[in-house]
């Protein structure tokens, strides 16, 4: 799956997006963020769980306990602020 | 005739030109309702300019499905919506919404009904520049409140 990242969180991971391979016990957005907090040290830090940020698979707004079924692309984002 | 145009660039628009070529082709429409959203400074935390990132994809299916929604749920025949991104000066247009219908509440509606979503609901992010850095505009609990009066 590949995870991209927008705004404050892409500045402070310093990336915009990653390649992951995901175990099969990952099965929502929200265990998509457990699992990038246990391996990886820097995600943990930026995005520790009382963090208030929105997700996206494929272009669509997901709530965090959302399946992640076959979608190839999760986005994370903080609350938007455009117009 | 219902169109329905969304335009996601990062060229400054005039606000004027664009009303007037949304409105040439719609003869049945006896009202225009325009929303233009405008880059602002406040005297008390000058700003220099306006970053806007924004989701490219997301942005674009997010905004027509507001568009939409709002054709359907007002009875618009056109609406036609043009979003900035990318670095611009204070005063610089950053939006603007343009709702044609047969009479001036169902204008006036569409134009607010897709505002309050694309607030809250379409994935751009504002970062200002002032003197003393850059830094990211918090999300406000009122834009949160003001997509509510639409699901009431």
């Amino acid at each position: 799956m590949i995870i991209r990242y927008f705004a404050w969180i892409r500045e402070r991971l310093n990336r915009d997006e990653q390649q992951l391979e995901l175990p099969d016990s990952v099965k929502t957005v929200q265990d998509v963020l457990h699992h990038l907090r246990t391996i990886d040290e820097d995600f943990a830090f930026v995005l520790p769980p009382e963090t208030v940020f929105r997700a996206a698979l494929d272009d669509e707004l997901v709530e965090l306990d959302t399946p992640l079924g076959s979608a190839k692309e999760l986005s994370i984002f903080p609350p938007m602020t455009g117009g | 005739m219902m169109g329905i145009s969304v335009t996601i660039q990062a060229a400054i628009f005039d606000a004027g030109d664009l009303v007037n070529q949304f409105t040439r082709d719609i003869p049945e429409a006896g009202a225009v309702a325009t929303f233009t959203g405008l880059v602002r400074s406040k005297p008390e935390q000058p700003i220099k300019a306006l970053i806007l990132e924004h989701h490219p994809t997301m942005a674009q299916k997010q905004i027509e499905r507001f568009a939409q929604e709002a054709v359907d749920k007002f009875d618009l025949l056109a609406i036609q919506v043009v979003h900035r991104f990318g670095e611009m000066k204070v005063g610089e247009p950053i939006v603007q919404v343009m709702a044609a219908s047969s009479h001036r509440q169902a204008a006036f509606d569409g134009a607010n009904y897709v505002m309050d979503w694309l607030k809250t609901d379409a994935p751009f992010w504002k970062k200002e520049v002032g003197a003393d850095g850059a830094h990211w505009v918090e999300a406000r609990d009122k834009d949160e409140a003001a997509k509510d009066k639409w699901t009431k």
